[in-house]
């Protein structure tokens, strides 16, 4: 189970939003990367993010780029899940490839600062600042074995193959 | 029910059945990453354990982003990716060669296979009829390391394209055209395949541009039928024998048909900061534009300098805007070099840059200033993307590139031609 805030951000956050190129030259420097997430678009977010917090976007969240390390800083970041009305294929994959969970639902029923708790194993989203529960579209069984291994690597040790 | 030409690659490289929703395990025939993607996935192979490549031939590194390298920090990750190539055997092209997109059309890219690149515009070999999308980092090094990955068996778009460009219209019109018209999720884990009059007529070139930029409406592969132009184009580039006769079936089944009538398009462009925000040319006439960028694997090619050496031959830039010139490849730079396209664009008051990336990704070479505006020839113009959060970037063909620098405000190439 998850608790925590709600950062919210409108549709179309893309990768150079979240992990932008003029930072190539950290991308084999992941701490030092990850202080600059979303800072295009929220200034100082990675100071104001607290671990177990929820990146919650609109539609088409991570558009873009094939970089993963934007799905790795936003974990780096201490973001505990992202949440979104819809999400670009190249992010989608990448989320869970390194562990990070997407759960896609109707963000409009979430403000910024809004209380959450998410349970992952039964896809639910609960906003406990408006008492509302939110229904999660569900992942395709190989994903949810590779996100229940932690990502595609821990997957990859564990069962060697697909 | 027939097959679209997604379902059939996939089947043919999945050894089942393979209709739109199912989840494969499909055959990999080729796996690259480049310079910003690369060291993360070499870091993952490492940590999961898997050294060993499953086709060391069929798997390439490519230094094109940082290329040459702006910084220490990417000298270093150049010099990972090349230890690691010299120790596993896999190929690599080094600074200079040009960009990965381009060399894989030129030298890898076969028709039928299914290609993962670490770079979302790894669709561009859509163009020659392989399954080529985008991942990150982690599934290509996998890829990589077990031949195979696993894929959910997309649904598909026809787009069917009749009549043919008019006078200073090109494939980037129509392309930028089409995703203003889905929208920049509009086709979010669908395939495009295209087809029609116009797409028949269309040269390899102008193919690579339409199915490089399929990403962009959110597409995980734009596909072409290979035919007489695809044959041709791999005769030239010798490799002849990788040629598969490929169309999608008379009934395959499309969750949508697009129909697009090439001679209806004008000069069009896209606005910042989302490739979606399309307009016309002549409605923004006299944006000033402090830089023009023409190249990158959308329009880096040699069709794309002769048309912008047309258009700037005998005249100059505008002493206020900037032009930068970046070949997609050094065999195009070469061929370029020989039709004397470079003279011209150097006499034009060009600033020639090395076969890569380029700009576009805002690495170096040409980052933008504050409040600047630049109108490039590249894929995409997402805020920050070419290195400045507080800069402008407007996407349009290369006759629009060069017309624009002439004036040094957004122009409409037909005015100049």
């Amino acid at each position: 189970m998850l608790r925590g805030k709600a950062f919210k951000f409108g549709d179309n956050i893309s990768t150079d939003h979240i992990c932008p190129g003029r930072y190539f030259h950290l991308r084999s420097n992941l701490p030092e990367l990850a202080k600059h997430t979303l800072e295009d678009v929220e200034p100082g977010f990675c100071t104001m993010v607290n671990p177990g917090d929820f990146v919650v976007a609109g539609l088409n969240f991570g558009l873009g780029s094939s970089r993963e390390h934007a799905a790795v800083v936003i974990k780096m970041a201490g973001v505990a899940a992202v949440l979104a009305k819809s999400a670009a294929r190249i992010f989608y994959r990448n989320a869970v490839n390194v562990g990070l969970p997407i759960l896609i639902c109707d963000t409009d029923r979430i403000n910024d600062g809004d209380e959450l708790e998410i349970d992952l194993a039964n896809s639910l989203v609960k906003n406990l600042t408006s008492g509302t529960e939110l229904p999660v579209g569900k992942f395709p069984d190989v994903m949810l074995s590779i996100l229940e291994e932690g990502g595609l690597i821990p997957y990859i040790k564990k069962h060697g193959s697909f | 029910m027939g097959k679209t030409l997604a379902e059939k690659i996939l089947t043919d490289n999945s050894g089942g059945d393979a209709h739109a929703g199912d989840i494969i395990i499909a055959r990999v025939g080729l796996a690259f990453v480049q310079d910003g993607t690369g060291p993360l996935a070499l870091r993952q192979l490492k940590e999961s354990g898997l050294e060993q490549i499953a086709n060391p031939k069929r798997a390439i590194l490519f230094l094109d982003h940082a290329a040459p390298s702006p910084s220490r920090e990417l000298a270093n990750d150049h010099i990972t990716l090349r230890q690691f190539a010299e120790k596993s055997g896999v190929q690599i092209c080094d600074v200079g060669e040009g960009v990965c997109h381009q060399l894989v059309a030129e030298s890898y890219a076969n028709p039928g296979e299914v290609i993962l690149g670490a770079d979302s515009h790894s669709v561009t070999a859509g163009a020659l009829g392989a399954f080529a999308t985008g991942m990150g980092s982690t599934d290509v090094a996998i890829a990589m390391a077990l031949g195979k990955t696993w894929l959910r068996v997309p649904e598909s778009f026809r787009i069917e394209v009749s009549g043919r460009f008019t006078n200073g219209v090109y494939a980037k019109d129509l392309i930028l055209h089409l995703i203003g018209k889905l929208g920049a999720d509009g086709a979010t884990y669908k395939s495009l395949e295209f087809s029609g009059e116009a797409v028949l007529n269309m040269t390899m070139s102008e193919r690579f541009t339409i199915a490089n930029m399929a990403v962009e409406a959110g597409a995980k592969t734009g596909l072409f039928p290979t035919d007489e132009t695809t044959q041709t184009y791999l005769d030239s580039r010798g490799r002849g024998a990788s040629f598969r006769a490929l169309s999608p079936d008379p009934d395959a089944d499309y969750e949508r048909v697009i129909t697009i009538d090439a001679s209806s398009l004008e000069p069009t462009i896209s606005k910042p900061h989302s490739v979606d925000n399309i307009a016309l040319v002549r409605e923004l006439a006299g944006t000033k534009i402090a830089q023009v960028f023409i190249g990158t694997c959308t329009n880096g090619r040699l069709d794309d300098l002769a048309v912008a050496a047309t258009i700037l031959n005998g005249k100059r830039r505008h002493p206020k805007t900037r032009l930068l010139i970046a070949p997609a490849s050094s065999d195009v730079l070469k061929e370029a070099i020989s039709a004397g396209y470079i003279q011209t664009l150097i006499e034009s008051g060009a600033v020639l840059l090395p076969p890569g990336c380029g700009p576009c990704v805002g690495v170096h070479q040409g980052a933008l200033g504050d409040g600047e505006a630049c109108l490039s020839t590249a894929n995409r113009n997402f805020k920050g993307r070419m290195g400045n959060p507080e800069a402008f970037i407007y996407l349009g063909s290369p006759a629009t590139a060069a017309a624009s620098a002439i004036v040094g405000e957004i122009t409409d190439p037909r005015e100049l031609m």
